[in-house]
């Protein structure tokens, strides 16, 4: 059985379809890439993985459990902007992970906890290079940086699947590089199957190990908004997933190879 | 270099500061002069001297009748009634401005009433209040909260909707319960909205706290004014309405700075007044 199956799909905003027999099964440790033109639905694929949005008919299981109606802890998100609290530093941002789960009331800790907790965020902080930067606000640090706690963040939760929407969307290239590796590390390292939206097709190729292209099959001239999209193209991109318990294969696996050129169609 | 990137340097910035102030008494002290040479007795425009006379003498002779030091009394009784009345006030706004950012169903339920009432014009009110209060501090503290209130919540409420969806969805990610949520995401992202919407009520809040000290009191900074106003006392008018103002500047300052130390995340985009 798959790690993650998506059954029939569909899903629509009042009359419009946006996605419609939307099928997939995706082994665990899969980095799988979404593109697609604007407004053909991957977003909203993936907030119904989030559990933002519920499809109105079909089913997503993870190890076979429908997932919930809401969002939760084994899955985790990055989105494009917002992703980290305003109002709290690095550290603190990186501490309330911990401090949600230890605290449910007062949502704080203090003492012995509160040190293991603050030990665990500084070497996190140490990895993505935010050290420097412990007591800074969100709105203080660069767009990069703020990416980077952002993913921080998520992983303190040690999700089963991680959600990126577009997360290197409002980044400079320069910098988008620098991402591109830390999530490839992050990605081998945790062994996680991660989702990825993007809209740049280079980065689809060198992340992901499977592409998904979502496109409108049928057309109606007379009326565009008869019908929604679905996978067009499903590309194995001859990388190995990370399959739990093996390693991953540095040398097939390094995400800065060029992609598999000769798996497009 | 063109005029419009011309930036002062600080001190003449300070001087540009202050030079309306500057000239604002010295055509007051011209004024006046002009005036007491024709008639040393004219009330109209007081000297400097006399008004600072005055002063000496409400704010530390005590009073003939009560054997109060009438300024302070004034002072505290008006300060105390605005406080309270800010105080409940902020109160009743974060809790309705909170319910109906959270919840659909309290949003439909408030917003409409709100809206309306807020457009009572409040002096009309204040009858109803001494019918009903009686003349005592209530009406006055009333007043206040009345004034203050629908505008409160509807800049709470507002703050709330405008929380981004993402930060709630990241939230949950992370585990937390809607409790957490509230207290760990929404309620810190709110209290510097409750300053700010605290330091806007200040205008309003002043302005009918002296008209209802003038209509129905026993002592505080309005209720002097118009009491003295009888007897033509410029020379206590002029200090009251300086001193008043002066108070509304520094409760708005200090406000400002409480959230500039407890909120520094809020204020570290674009500038502020």
């Amino acid at each position: 059985m798959s790690f993650v199956a998506v059954s029939d799909l569909y899903k629509s905003y009042g009359p419009a379809p946006i996605l419609e027999r939307v099928s997939l099964q995706v082994p665990r440790g899969e980095f799988v890439t979404i593109v697609g033109a604007s407004g053909c639905g991957k977003s909203t694929f993936l907030r119904m993985l989030l559990g933002q949005e519920q499809p109105d008919r079909g089913r997503i299981a993870v190890e076979g459990t429908p997932i919930p109606g809401e969002p939760g802890p084994d899955r985790g998100v990055v989105f494009q902007k917002y992703s980290v609290f305003p109002h709290l530093t690095v550290l603190q941002n990186l501490l309330l992970p911990a401090e949600i789960e230890k605290s449910p009331w007062l949502g704080r800790l203090f003492g012995e906890s509160r040190k293991a907790a603050k030990a665990e965020a500084e070497a996190l902080m140490e990895k993505i290079g935010l050290s420097h930067a412990a007591k800074r606000y969100p709105a203080q640090l660069s767009g990069g940086m703020q990416q980077r706690l952002a993913i921080a963040q998520a992983l303190l939760k040690k999700p089963k699947i991680l959600l990126l929407d577009e997360p290197f969307g409002a980044l400079d290239p320069g910098i988008r590089q620098d991402m591109h590796e830390l999530i490839g590390e992050i990605w081998r390292e945790h062994a996680m199957t991660i989702f990825m939206v993007t809209h740049d097709i280079q980065e689809a190729f060198k992340l992901g190990t499977r592409l998904l292209v979502f496109d409108k099959v049928r057309h109606d001239p007379q009326h565009p908004g008869a019908y929604g999209a679905t996978i067009t193209y499903d590309l194995k991109l001859n990388k190995p997933a990370i399959a739990s318990g093996n390693g991953p294969d540095e040398s097939e696996a390094r995400p800065g190879d060029a992609a598999k050129e000769e798996a497009i169609p | 270099m063109r005029l419009i990137n011309r930036e002062p340097s600080r001190p003449v910035a300070i001087g540009l500061a202050l030079l309306p102030f500057i000239a604002l008494i010295l055509a007051y002290v011209i004024a006046s002069q002009i005036r007491l040479a024709e008639n040393p007795s004219d009330k109209l425009l007081p000297s400097l001297a006399t008004m600072g006379e005055s002063m000496w003498n409400i704010a530390f002779v005590p009073d003939r009748r009560s054997g109060d030091l009438l300024f302070w009394v004034d002072t505290l009784a008006s300060l105390q009634r605005l406080f309270v009345g800010l105080f409940i006030s902020g109160a009743i706004a974060l809790f309705v401005g909170c319910l109906a950012g959270f919840f659909p169903y309290a949003r439909s339920f408030f917003a409409p009433f709100v809206a309306a009432f807020s457009l009572i014009p409040p002096i009309t009110i204040l009858p109803i209040l001494f019918i009903t209060l009686g003349l005592g501090e209530a009406a006055k503290v009333g007043l206040v909260v009345i004034v203050t209130t629908p505008a409160m919540i509807r800049s709470l409420a507002q703050a709330i909707l405008a929380i981004p969806e993402e930060e709630l969805v990241k939230a949950q990610t992370l585990g937390a319960s809607s409790w957490q949520i509230i207290t760990r995401i929404f309620l810190p992202q709110v209290w510097p909205v409750l300053l700010a919407a605290l330091r806007i009520g200040l205008i309003p809040a002043w302005i009918f706290l002296v008209s209802a000290e003038a209509i129905a009191s026993t002592e505080g900074l309005g209720y002097r004014i118009f009491l003295v106003r009888r007897y033509l006392a410029m020379d206590i008018i002029l200090p009251y309405v300086a001193w008043i103002t002066l108070l509304a500047y520094l409760t708005d300052r200090m406000f400002a700075w409480a959230s500039r130390v407890l909120f520094p995340w809020a204020h570290l985009k674009g500038g502020g007044l």
